[in-house]
Formats: C-alpha cells, sequence, structure tokens
C-alpha cells in the first residue's frame, strides 16, 4: 500500500469539506473492497476519510411501509435486526450471505452500494426493492442510480448517508455463488410490491453491472409464479464471461436464479 | 504518521505509525504478537482472524489507525492463568489441526462463533460458518468436531452458571 493520510471527521459537513480540500482523496467505509485495492496498488489515494464516526450514517429504522438502513450499517448488523427480519426477510437473508462472517463484520451497505461492484449483493436489493438513495444533498431513485459497471450517481464528494427500501408485499433472493470467492455469480432479487408490480434485479450476471430483468417482471405481473417464466432466456450477449462462467452459462444461470427466487419468496435461496 | 491507543488482550498499546499500517502488521510487527498470522493477505483465509471490540474480523484488511480506541483480542490473550481457553483445549483434544498456520484464526473465529450463538451449534451451521477460515490439511472435519465440543463445554458452564 502506498501511504496515505488518514482522517476520521465527526459531522457531513467536515467530511465533505475534507474531502473538497485534499488531492486525491477518497471516502472509506468498512474498507473490504477498497483496502485490498490499495493493498494491490491498484489505487492510491492521498487522503483516506474514514465516514464510519458521523452519526447520521448509523441506525435502522423500520416504519409500516419503508426499511431506513444508515450507510455504516454493517452486513452482520443489518442480518442480525429482527426488525428488518419481520419487515423483508429476503433483505436480512442477503446481507447474511454476503462475504463470510468476518467481512460481515467490517463490511457496510453503503460502502457496497457506493462501489457497486457487478457482482455484489446489495445492489440487486436497492434495485428490487424499489429503494431511494439519500445522500448528504439529494435523494437518488434506485432506477437513476445505478449507471454500469463500479459507477454510480454519485457525484465527486457525495456520501451516500442511508437506503430507504420499500416494504414489498414479498420478496425472494437466490444466489449462486463461486465457491472461491462467494461472489454471485448469477444472483435475482424479485418483489412484489404492494401496488402488485413486480421488480426483479439480477447481479453477478450483467456486463453493465445489476440490471431489472424486464420481461421477467411483466410476466410475473401477469402471474406471479415460477411457472410463468418457464421458456423465458435472457440474452447472453449482456452477460459476462469469465474465467469462472461463459456469458451462456450465466445467462441459463439468471433464468434458474429468477425462477428458485420466485419459489424461495420470504427468503433466499443461496447456493 | 499517527499517534494510536488499541487495548490488546487487556493491555493499552500506544504507537507512533503509518497511517497506511494494516492492523495485522501492528499486531505482529509493532507488538511482537505473532501468533496472528497472514495467510493470502487478500481476506479471504482468515488466519488473521482476530477480536475487534468482541467480533471476529480479518485484521490484514484494517487500517490500524481506524482502529484507535478500540479493544483488541489476539490468540494471545485467550489462556487465562496457564490454562488453555476451552477452544483451544478442544482443538488440541480432537487434533483439529496439522501444521497449525490457520489454526489461530480458527480459533478465533470459532470463539466468536460460540460467543454468537451462545453455544447452540450443529455441524451445518459450524461448516457453514467457518467458510472465512481456510485450512489445506485437515479436510476440517477434526476443526468441526472441536468447535462441537467447546459449544458443547459453553453450553454446560453457562447451565451451571445459570442453576
Amino acid at each position: 500500500m502506498y501511504a496515505t493520510t488518514y482522517h476520521k471527521p465527526k459531522t457531513l459537513a467536515e467530511a465533505v469539506e475534507l474531502y473538497e480540500s485534499s488531492d486525491e482523496p477518497s471516502y472509506l467505509s468498512g474498507g473490504h473492497t477498497l483496502i485490498p485495492t490499495l493493498k494491490s496498488r491498484l489505487a492510491a489515494p492521498a487522503h483516506l476519510i474514514d465516514v464510519r464516526n458521523i452519526p447520521e450514517l448509523s441506525g435502522i429504522e423500520v416504519t409500516a411501509d419503508k426499511v431506513i438502513i444508515g450507510s455504516a450499517t454493517k452486513h452482520a448488523a443489518v442480518a442480525a435486526s429482527k426488525e428488518i427480519k419481520a419487515a423483508i426477510p429476503a433483505l436480512s437473508g442477503l446481507a447474511g450471505s454476503i462475504g463470510d462472517v468476518q467481512v460481515r463484520h467490517m463490511g457496510t451497505i453503503g460502502g457496497s452500494t457506493a462501489n457497486n461492484d457487478p457482482a455484489a449483493d446489495y445492489p440487486a436489493a436497492v434495485l428490487s426493492l424499489d429503494a431511494i438513495v439519500h445522500t448528504d444533498r439529494r435523494e437518488i431513485p434506485a432506477d437513476e442510480y445505478f449507471q454500469g459497471l463500479y459507477t454510480t450517481a454519485l457525484e465527486p464528494g457525495e456520501i451516500l448517508v442511508r437506503v430507504e427500501f420499500k416494504i414489498p408485499d414479498i420478496a425472494g433472493y437466490a444466489k449462486f455463488r463461486n465457491p472461491a470467492s462467494r461472489y454471485s455469480m448469477a444472483a435475482a432479487f424479485v418483489s412484489r410490491h404492494r401496488d402488485g408490480h413486480v421488480r426483479v434485479a439480477i447481479t453477478g450476471a450483467g456486463n453493465e453491472g445489476v440490471f431489472r430483468w424486464t420481461e421477467a417482471e411483466e410476466l410475473l405481473t401477469e402471474n406471479f409464479s415460477a411457472e410463468a417464466l418457464e421458456g423465458l432466456t435472457i440474452d447472453p450477449s449482456g452477460m459476462m464471461g469469465d474465467m469462472h462462467a461463459p456469458a451462456d452459462y450465466r445467462a441459463h444461470l439468471v433464468a434458474v436464479m429468477t425462477r428458485r427466487a420466485v419459489q424461495n419468496l420470504g427468503g433466499t435461496h443461496i447456493l | 504518521m499517527s499517534r494510536v491507543t488499541i487495548t490488546v488482550n487487556g493491555t493499552p498499546q500506544t504507537r507512533d505509525i503509518e497511517d497506511r499500517t494494516l492492523l495485522v502488521q501492528f499486531i505482529r510487527e509493532h507488538l511482537g504478537l505473532t501468533g496472528t498470522h497472514v495467510g493470502c493477505d487478500t481476506t479471504q483465509c482468515g488466519a488473521c482472524t482476530i477480536h475487534l471490540d468482541g467480533e471476529a474480523v480479518k485484521s490484514c484488511t484494517i487500517l490500524a489507525v481506524a482502529a484507535d480506541g478500540s479493544r483488541v483480542t489476539t490468540i494471545e490473550g485467550l489462556a487465562e492463568g496457564g490454562r488453555l481457553h476451552d477452544v483451544q483445549q478442544a482443538f488440541h483434544e480432537h487434533h483439529g489441526l496439522q501444521c497449525g498456520y490457520c489454526t489461530p484464526g480458527m480459533i478465533m473465529a470459532s470463539v466468536d462463533m460460540i460467543r454468537r450463538h451462545d453455544g447452540m451449534l450443529d455441524e451445518r451451521t459450524v461448516r457453514h460458518e467457518l467458510e472465512g477460515n481456510l485450512c489445506r490439511c485437515t479436510g476440517y472435519h477434526n476443526i468441526v468436531k472441536a468447535v462441537l465440543d467447546a459449544a458443547g463445554k459453553h453450553r454446560a458452564a453457562h447451565a451451571v452458571a445459570a442453576e
């Protein structure tokens, strides 16, 4: 790791001020993507601004129709929250399926959502649950937030403060993991919202990162069952292909995981 | 450079360190506590697992400066009064190791697991929750036996305490 200077601001204003007044700054949350990147010398921020001590970024709130999670909340805390488990069990299960125990004790929902790794779990939940991403300066609907590989609507210096999920009628999450890295090779988060419309978000597979599978959404809105998806396939040309899985295999997995999510509503199916 | 104070195995330790110092480097190189191992250095193998404010974490992926003011427990801090911790004793009795490289991390992860589940563990849960710790020797069987045995001792000790 190259030399860097660490800062631990206590307020949002102080963090933004540090970012704007520093050369080559980077925000740091749980660090479980950023620190490995720094150790490989793939990034070399001169200033690391740790946002975990900012009070607005903490806390879990569950209301009648929303689950609101502060961005510095660790995966383990989301997975352990009885309130979240009661409101959106698939979200609770998703958080409990990220990485491993030790990773979940450090990694945060804000870090995962801001990084938008194409194989990360949280982007699928944010997109399927029609969430609103709250930052230090605005509110961004999920449909406008994700903008491709590792790319989001966040501007330089903008801080992700909390994520506001809509509590659906019911939701399910199914993931096929790479057995070595435990990142998904294809995963589907399927939600039927209270107004009846269905949102299907796919992570781990698309070559532009997380995306909505609108053909599956239309079929499921008509008939909310795995049978409705019989025969539906997705074009492999939009899928990632790498040493772990070629594009046509990922396309196959997307269809299978979407059906499995519908067969496991109210929970998760992790392979 | 930053001055940090981390309470390691009950003793506050103050050092001036570079901000890029990893917590595992602080523990091994600045404090000389070499029981915590570096295996993969990429957050996968779990050999560097320690407890940070009571939770198992991978110390190769945390900046020491970010742990300023925290409590850390390493493998050296588990035994009390010359008596091995129940999890250490169980790994010894069940031969839950061969080369021993992964063992400090396995034990720290297992102590955390038994605590979180209050000893209520079955084989499936133990295998699942050890997915962040890699062992290239044992095939895990004796490790799992050791964790289940220690979990049973934890349950028994708490049942006695509750009476």
